[in-house]
C-alpha cells in the first residue's frame, strides 16, 4: 500500500491541494532506446518537461515521434525487453515524503504508483479491456489493488466511478462484458477505471483516435469536466491538432524523439517558432478552407459513371432451433446517388452507418438488392463474365495500407496483378505499365522489386493507388484511404488523388469519417445515418448550410485546430446510437429526401 | 441454449450412425472369416455353413446392417462370437476401468502440460523456456509403448514404488495415467505456450499492468482464462486420441478396460465386440467435443451457443 487508505479514500478526496505549488511530475533528460535488428536506436532523446497540478499538457507529433514511448516510460511499461530508459529522471511529487524518481523505482514499488498516483488510458477501447472479465470485476479489482476497502465498498465506488463518467444504469452495467458495449462506452469505462482512485496524473494516449467524431467530442468534454472536479493533471498524447487546440493548456511538439517546440496552446497555434510546427499546422485539414473547386464542365456534360438506385444490403442473422433467419442487419436501406466523371462524391457518417457496405456493394463484394449501373450498364442484367468486365471500371483503395498488401509478394507484382487477372497486356507491356504507374504515383520504377514491409505507410498507400489505377478505372472507391496516415503524409496523398483526377478524369467515391478531409476533397457530400442518406448536396450546401440535425451535429463535433475558437460546451448525447439490427418484418422507417433548393436534398421523416 | 443442445444431439446421433455404417462395412469387407475362427480348423463345411446361417452372416450386407441397427436401438449390441456373452455386459463391466484411466490421464496431461506451457510463456526466451520445449518435444514424439515400458522399468521394477501391472488401488493407476498423459502434456505445453504468448501481447494485459495489479493477478486472472480457451477445445479431440492409446497402454499394463477387450476381439475377428467398442469410443469422442463446446461460453462470454 503506497499510502494509508484513510486519508485518501476514493470519493472523499479533497479538491486539488493547491497548497503544494510546483510541478506534480518533472522529467529531465529522459532518453529511451529500443534494441532492434539494426542495433540500439534512441526513440526519445534528452526530453525534459514538467507538469503542473491541474494542467493539461498535450504531447503532439506524428507516428514515430516518441510520444507514446514517453508515456510508457513514465509508467515503466516500456515493451520488455527491447526498450529501456538509458538516462534521465522522472520525478513524481510525493506530498509529505519528498520526490520519487520513477525511472529508478523497482517493479514492486512502481506497482503502487501505477493506477493509484498515475493512471493511463489507451487508444484502443475495443482491445484495452479484458474480454472475459465483467466491467464490474475489472473496475473493482483496480480499486481493491490500492485500498483496504471491502468488496462491497469497492463495488459502491465502482458504481460511483461509472456514474461519474455518465454511464447510464451504472449498477446493471457492472455485470456486462466489454463486447456488449460500444467503443465510446468502453472508453468511458477505461476513464472510470483510471479516475476511480483520483490519481494525481492521468496519461491519455490517443484516447479518442479510435472513436467516432461525435463520441470524441463527448469523451473530451468528459475529461475536461472530471479534471475540473478533481484537479487531475493530464498528459494528453495525440496526433490530432484539433484535439490539441481543444484541450491543451501547454503543448509540446515532438519529432524523431526530440522536443521541437514547447509553449502555451495559444502561442503554438498563433506564433509557431519551429519550421516543423509550422509545416505540421499547415498540413492539418480544416473545415472552411476547401479550395473552392469549381464543378468542371465535363462533369455536367457527360452522363454518370455510376448510378446507384434504391440500394439495399441486409445481412441475415440465424437463430432458433433450426437456425432460421430471425433477425436482419439493415446495413444499407434504400440509398440512391450518382457520380459523374471528374467528380468526387464523399460518403460520410459514423461507424456502422453503412458507408463501407455501400462501397462494397458497388465493388461487387457483397450481395445487394436494387440497381447499380456502371458506365450505363445495369449489373443486375449481366452474366458473370460481362459483370467482371464492367467491374474493371471500379477499383478500391482501402484504409489500412499495412494489411491490404500481401507481405509475401513484390510490390511490382502486386500492382501488375489486376492486369494479370483480367488478362490484359503481355508480360513486357505489363512491367512497362507498372513502371509508369510507379512513377505516376511518386515512387520510382526500381522499387518494384521490393516487398511491402520495406515501405512507409504513405508509400504503401501510393502502391495501393497504383494498383487501383492499373486497370484505368472510371471510378475509384477510396474507403477511409487516408485515415491511417499522418497529417503531412495525408495532405500529400490527397494532392496525388486530386492530380490523378485532373489527369485521367476519374470519379471518386470518397468514404471518410473525417469531415475536414471530406470538405477538402469533395464536390458533393452525402451524409449517412443508420443505413440511409439523411442529407446530400454540393460541398458548400452541406458544410455552409447543413439542414439535417445529424449533419449539424457531425460538423459541430469536429475539433477546430485553433485554441482561440474553442467550442462552447458540446451537446452531450449520453446514449448509444440505435442498432440497425431488427426482427424480421420490422423494416426501418424509410426517409424521404426533399429538395430544399438547387439539388440540396434533406431527409424529412 | 436448449435449441443448440437439441441440434447438437441430433448431429451426434447422425455421426454415430455414420461411424456404425463405416465400421460395419469395413468389417464386412475384411478377408478374415469370423465363422472359421469360431468353428475351428477341423470343422466340416456343413458345420461352417450352419454357424454362418445361425449368426445371420449369410444374409446380404444391407439386411445384416439393418438387423444390427434394429437391435442397437433397443440397447442390444449383440453377442460375442467367442466369449458367448452379451457385448453390452462385457463393455459395461470394463468401462469403469477405462474411464478411470482416462480421467487420470487427462488430469496428468493438464497438470503437466498447462504448467509447462504457462511457465515457458512467462519465461519466454530463457533457458527454462528452451528446456521445457525440448521436454515437450520428447513427450510428443516418444511412442507410448516405449514410455510405458520405460516407466515400468524405472518406477516399478527398479524403484518398486508402483505395482508392475493390474488394477485395484490408486498406485495401479499412476503409471498408466502418466504414460497416456505424457503424450498429451507435450501437445498442451506447446499450445498453452503459444496461446499464452499471444495473450500476453494483448492491449488488455498492458491495461492490467497500468492498473498496478500484482503479477499473480495479471497472469492468473487476466491472462490464463483467455489463454486456456483453445486448449479446452482440444480436450474434446483428445478423447479420440485416448481411445487409440488405451488399446496399447491397457495391454502394456494389463489394465482390464475396453482397450484390452478390443485388442483381444481384433485378434479373433469378434465382430460384435469390435463394433461395440468402436461405437462406445465414438460416443465418448462426440460427448467430449460437446462438453468442450458447452464449457467454452462459461469462460469466454463472447461465445454464444446457437
Amino acid at each position: 500500500m503506497s499510502k494509508s487508505a484513510g486519508n485518501r479514500r476514493p470519493g472523499v478526496f479533497a479538491p486539488a491541494a493547491s497548497t503544494t505549488a510546483g510541478p506534480v511530475l518533472e522529467i529531465s533528460g529522459l532518453t529511451v532506446s529500443v534494441r532492434g535488428e539494426d542495433g540500439e536506436r534512441p526513440v526519445v532523446s534528452d526530453l525534459s518537461l514538467s507538469l503542473a497540478r491541474g494542467e493539461t499538457l498535450c504531447i503532439a507529433g506524428e507516428s514515430g515521434s516518441g510520444k507514446s514511448m514517453t508515456a510508457l516510460a513514465i509508467m515503466q511499461l516500456l515493451p520488455q525487453p527491447a526498450a529501456r530508459i538509458d538516462s534521465g529522471t522522472i520525478r513524481l511529487r510525493n506530498m509529505d515524503r519528498g520526490d520519487i524518481d520513477l525511472a529508478a523505482l523497482d517493479e514492486r514499488r512502481m506497482r503502487h504508483i501505477r493506477g493509484d498516483r498515475i493512471a493511463m488510458i489507451f487508444q484502443e477501447p475495443m482491445t484495452s479491456l479484458n474480454p472475459v472479465l465483467s466491467i464490474g470485476r475489472q473496475l473493482i479489482e483496480s480499486i481493491e489493488a490500492h485500498t483496504d476497502l471491502s468488496r462491497a465498498e469497492a463495488r459502491r465506488h465502482a458504481i460511483e466511478a461509472l456514474k461519474a463518467v455518465r454511464i447510464p444504469e451504472a449498477e446493471s452495467r457492472l455485470k456486462q462484458y466489454p463486447h456488449e458495449l460500444s467503443g465510446g462506452m468502453r472508453q468511458r469505462v477505461m476513464i472510470a477505471m483510471a479516475l476511480a482512485l483520483k490519481p494525481d496524473v492521468l496519461i491519455a494516449d490517443e484516447p479518442t483516435t479510435a472513436l467516432d467524431v461525435t463520441v470524441q467530442g463527448e469523451v473530451l468534454e468528459l475529461l475536461r469536466d472530471l479534471q475540473r472536479e478533481h484537479g487531475t493533471s493530464i498528459i494528453l498524447i495525440t496526433h490530432d491538432m484539433g484535439v490539441v487546440a481543444e484541450m491543451a493548456d501547454r503543448v509540446i511538439i515532438m519529432r524523431h524523439g526530440r522536443m521541437i517546440e514547447e509553449g502555451t496552446a495559444a502561442d503554438i497555434f498563433a506564433r509557431p517558432q519551429a519550421d516543423y510546427t509550422r509545416e505540421l499546422l499547415a498540413a492539418v485539414p480544416r473545415i472552411g478552407t476547401g479550395v473552392g473547386r469549381r464543378k468542371s464542365v465535363e462533369a455536367e456534360m457527360r452522363g454518370s459513371v455510376a448510378v446507384v438506385n434504391d440500394l439495399h444490403v441486409r445481412f441475415d442473422l440465424h437463430g432458433g432451433f433450426f437456425g432460421r433467419v430471425n433477425r436482419r442487419v439493415h446495413a444499407v436501406e434504400g440509398v440512391s446517388f450518382s457520380i459523374a466523371p471528374h467528380e468526387t462524391l464523399a460518403l460520410v457518417g459514423e461507424s456502422g452507418c453503412g458507408k463501407s457496405t455501400t462501397a462494397k456493394a458497388l465493388a461487387g463484394l457483397v450481395p445487394y438488392q436494387g440497381d447499380i449501373v456502371i458506365g450505363g450498364r445495369n449489373l443486375a442484367g449481366l452474366g458473370r463474365d460481362q459483370r467482371k468486365a464492367v467491374r474493371r471500371d471500379v477499383q478500391m483503395i482501402f484504409q489500412d495500407p499495412y494489411a491490404s498488401l500481401d507481405p509475401r509478394m513484390r510490390v511490382g507484382d502486386l500492382v501488375a496483378e489486376p492486369l494479370l487477372i483480367h488478362g490484359i497486356a503481355s508480360k513486357e507491356e505489363r512491367s512497362q505499365r507498372v513502371a509508369s504507374l510507379f512513377e505516376r504515383v511518386g515512387l520510382s520504377a526500381d522499387q518494384m522489386e521490393l516487398y511491402p514491409h520495406e515501405f512507409s505507410g504513405g508509400q504503401r498507400q501510393r502502391i495501393c493507388i497504383a494498383r487501383a489505377l492499373a486497370l484505368r478505372p472510371k471510378l475509384i472507391i477510396a474507403d477511409e484511404s487516408v485515415s491511417a496516415l499522418d497529417v503531412s503524409v495525408q495532405a500529400r496523398v490527397l494532392d496525388l488523388l486530386k492530380e490523378l483526377q485532373r489527369e485521367f478524369g476519374i470519379a471518386y467515391l470518397f468514404i471518410s469519417h473525417d469531415m475536414a478531409v471530406v470538405e477538402n476533397i469533395s464536390d458533393r457530400v452525402a451524409v449517412m445515418y443508420l443505413g440511409q442518406i439523411v442529407e446530400m448536396g454540393t460541398r458548400d450546401q452541406v458544410f455552409s448550410n447543413p439542414r439535417h440535425p445529424y449533419t449539424k451535429r457531425l460538423i459541430e463535433a469536429v475539433p477546430v485546430p485553433d485554441p482561440a475558437k474553442r467550442r462552447p460546451r458540446f451537446a452531450r448525447l449520453d446514449q448509444e446510437i440505435p442498432s440497425p439490427t431488427r426482427n424480421i418484418g420490422e423494416d426501418p422507417p424509410k426517409l424521404a429526401l426533399k429538395d430544399v433548393g438547387n439539388g440540396h436534398l434533406v431527409a424529412v421523416s | 441454449m436448449i435449441a443448440y443442445l437439441g441440434r447438437r444431439v441430433i448431429q451426434s446421433v447422425l455421426i454415430l450412425l455414420g461411424v456404425s455404417l463405416i465400421t460395419f462395412a469395413l468389417l464386412y469387407l475384411l478377408p478374415a472369416d469370423p465363422v472359421r475362427q469360431i468353428a475351428g480348423r477341423s470343422a466340416t463345411p456343413e458345420t461352417v455353413e450352419s454357424i454362418r446361417r445361425q449368426l445371420g452372416l449369410d444374409q446380404p450386407f444391407v439386411i445384416q446392417y439393418w438387423h444390427y441397427l434394429v437391435s442397437l436401438l433397443s440397447g442390444d449390441l449383440g453377442r460375442s462370437y467367442i466369449q458367448r456373452s452379451e457385448v453390452t455386459e462385457l463393455i459395461v463391466s470394463r468401462l469403469p476401468a477405462s474411464l478411470l484411466l482416462m480421467v487420470g490421464a487427462i488430469l496428468c496431461e493438464l497438470a503437466i502440460g498447462l504448467t509447462m506451457g504457462l511457465l515457458a510463456a512467462v519465461r519466454r526466451g530463457t533457458a527454462t523456456d528452451q528446456a521445457l520445449m525440448v521436454a515437450s518435444f520428447v513427450g510428443v514424439s516418444a511412442p507410448q509403448f516405449v514410455v510405458g515400458l520405460l516407466l515400468l522399468y524405472v518406477f516399478a521394477v527398479r524403484l518398486g514404488w508402483f505395482p508392475i501391472g493390474g488394477y485395484g488401488s490408486w498406485r495401479h493407476l499412476v503409471l498408466p495415467s502418466l504414460t497416456m498423459g505424457i503424450l498429451g502434456a507435450g501437445w498442451y505445453a506447446r499450445m498453452m505456450r503459444s496461446s499464452m504468448i499471444d495473450v500476453l501481447r494483448q492491449d488488455y494485459m498492458r491495461t492490467a499492468r497500468a492498473k498496478g495489479l500484482a503479477r499473480g493477478a495479471i497472469i492468473f486472472r487476466h491472462a490464463l482464462p483467455n489463454a486456456i480457451l483453445p486448449v479446452i477445445a482440444m480436450i474434446g479431440i483428445d478423447i479420440g486420441i485416448f481411445m487409440g492409446g488405451i488399446v496399447v497402454v491397457e495391454s502394456v499394463f494389463g489394465w482390464p478396460g475396453i482397450g484390452q477387450l478390443a485388442w483381444q476381439a481384433i485378434q479373433r475377428v469378434d465382430i460384435p465386440i469390435i463394433m461395440g467398442v468402436t461405437l462406445v469410443s465414438a460416443f465418448a469422442i462426440v460427448l467430449g467435443n460437446l462438453l468442450a463446446d458447452t464449457v467454452a461460453p462459461f469462460i469466454d462470454p463472447r461465445i454464444k451457443l446457437r
